[in-house]
């Protein structure tokens, strides 16, 4: 963690450090006052999805009972209305990411497809055989199959930078796999299985000094971290809008406008041609190149929402309280015999993945469902992070803006429990 | 409301914590892996079969209590029986857990009872049927690994 351990900063369910009234957060969230399984939710599983404000929900049930048609097409108001709606999306994502132009903001389905599209334009465009891409050992399976599939095809090698027993990224080693045949650097802002945050900002540096580019899956980081691209100074930067309080479905890929303009479309058909014959077709400008067909119009909408709600509690704010319950979670739960934490990177946010000895994470899994505390059990789509640890699966509890230190309490009751039907 | 007792019963944490068969068996020895990818369970039977008969089966693999009970229960439960027999077992026990059939459709499942409230817990299913469909894939000779998905 990023400042030294802290005693738990709650008096009932108000911090005292911020002030930060959780109970008005939380009455945001419709979905918080579901019980399951007869008890109050205990919504821990915030690292798979985040739950969605009322303001997201309305947008979008709004979008389509006032606004519905599609865009870039029509003369008539609706679609007019629809098109300004989504643009302007547009503009609030380039000031949520401080991106330098809003053409810089592709809209994509998540992350996952961002990466894609990457490795298959510029990916496909800039790599050759015998060249390389340089990952690391604490990506999410979306960072690593795109470019084992570019790297299948071009005849190229798959580098992976390794990390310590802590589940921080080893810099030198990272440095020293930095080649004349590296074409792409891809890694990590926030791993999702262990919560590392890597030092982006030192990443960029070394592989800029080479003169190649970066590219951040943002995905874990940007509900938890303040993001200025243009600071950072990458060249890509993806995130999904389902884990920043955003519906599903709905993505962002940001790339520095000079790398857009240069790589080949991602997908064909309508809006991102400015003309067509059976001859040759024009392809649109950035971004619109990227945006083949009707786009997830209601999604757009639902994610200018969702960024509007982060910026009206701002992400200081919300680290700062994610920040107490994970110094509060790593003591509380971390001090429960049998527990081993996975991932005790410094830098870190909003995740704490844990074994219990002799008790597998689906059995933890299941007994914490009945007591109404969602977690996620399993490999979290991090395989290789797994391995590393010589685990087949964790426990993972990860934290949003919502949840309170009551929560982990009711964490550490339920692992009680587990312990005492399988102990 | 789905009762954990339903499906951690006695018998199913007893065999999870000592599972029995628990080893490999060698040549002449028929063996197939099974995966589940949601979990990373893995499980892998070996079989000996002399005519029809399953002679000896045993198991070997890392996974949740359910999985692990399982496949110890299973390798109990068919020894001796004929290949025909386990694969009329395995289509009671899958109709079981998955909720499909109705006590009496089932007489001949014995101890694999206990696994009946498994069928509370979909998301479990998986764990428990594990073992089977690497037994499947054992008793069909398939030698790429199964997996539940």
């Amino acid at each position: 963690m990023s400042t030294p351990a802290l005693a738990p900063r709650s008096e009932g369910r108000r911090s005292i450090r911020t002030g930060f009234d959780v109970e008005k957060i939380r009455s945001d969230f419709p979905i918080l006052g579901e019980r399951v399984h007869g008890r109050p939710l205990v919504y821990l599983d915030n690292a798979a999805t985040s739950q969605k404000p009322q303001v997201v929900i309305e947008a979008i049930a709004h979008y389509y009972r006032h606004d519905n048609a599609n865009i870039h097409r029509g003369v008539h108001l609706l679609s007019q209305r629809a098109t300004d709606e989504f643009e302007a999306v547009r503009v609030a994502v380039q000031s949520f990411l401080n991106a330098r132009e809003h053409r810089e903001i592709v809209f994509v389905r998540g992350a996952t497809e961002g990466i894609n599209l990457v490795a298959q334009t510029y990916g496909r465009q800039h790599v050759d055989e015998g060249d390389e891409v340089l990952i690391s050992a604490m990506e999410h399976h979306s960072n690593i199959v795109p470019w084992q599939m570019l790297c299948a095809e071009k005849h190229a090698t798959l580098r992976v930078a390794p990390i310590n027993d802590a589940g921080e990224l080893q810099m030198e080693e990272f440095e020293s796999l930095l080649s004349p045949r590296t074409k792409v650097v891809a890694i990590t802002h926030m791993s999702n299985a262990l919560g590392s945050i890597n030092p982006i900002h030192q990443i960029v540096r070394m592989a800029h000094a080479r003169n190649i580019p970066v590219l951040v899956d943002g995905a874990q980081a940007v509900p938890h971290l303040p993001v200025d691209v243009q600071e950072m100074d990458c060249d890509f930067y993806v995130f999904s809008g389902h884990k920043v309080y955003g519906p599903t479905g709905i993505g962002v890929l940001y790339g520095k406008a000079g790398l857009l303009e240069e790589m080949p479309p991602y997908q064909g058909g309508g809006d991102m041609i400015s003309s067509v014959t059976f001859e040759k077709t024009i392809y649109n400008k950035v971004p619109h190149k990227f945006e083949a067909g009707t786009p997830d119009i209601a999604g757009v909408i639902g994610l200018g929402a969702a960024v509007a709600y982060v910026g009206s509690l701002g992400l200081s704010t919300i680290s700062t309280h994610e920040h107490d319950l994970l110094t509060y979670a790593t003591e509380r739960i971390g001090a429960i015999p049998g527990v081993q934490l996975v991932g005790t990177a410094k830098q870190k946010a909003g995740v704490l993945s844990f074994v219990l000895d002799g008790i597998h994470p689906h059995d933890v899994g299941t007994i914490l469902d009945l007591e109404g505390i969602a977690v996620r059990t399993g490999h979290h789509c991090a395989q290789p992070v797994m391995d590393r640890f010589c685990i087949p699966a964790t426990v993972r509890a990860s934290f949003a803006v919502y949840n309170t230190t009551q929560e982990i309490d009711a964490l550490a009751r339920g692992l009680d429990k587990v312990k005492e039907i399988l102990g | 409301m789905a009762d954990l007792r339903d499906m951690y019963q006695e018998v199913i944490l007893e065999h999870a914590k000592s599972p029995r068969n628990y080893r490999a068996l060698g040549t002449p020895a028929v063996k197939a892996e099974g995966y589940n990818p949601l979990c990373g369970d893995r499980c892998t039977i070996y079989l000996t079969i002399r005519g029809d008969v399953i002679e000896d089966i045993a198991f070997e693999g890392s996974g949740c209590a359910i999985s692990r009970a399982s496949a110890s229960m299973m390798t109990q439960s068919l020894k001796g029986k004929t290949t025909g027999e386990a694969e009329g077992l395995f289509k009671s026990f899958h109709g079981m857990v998955t909720g499909q059939n109705s006590n009496g459709d089932r007489p001949q499942l014995g101890k694999l009872e206990a696994f009946a409230g498994v069928s509370e817990f979909p998301a479990r299913v998986k764990c428990a049927t594990l073992a089977w469909h690497t037994l499947e894939a054992a008793l069909h000779g398939e030698h790429e690994p199964v997996t539940t998905e």
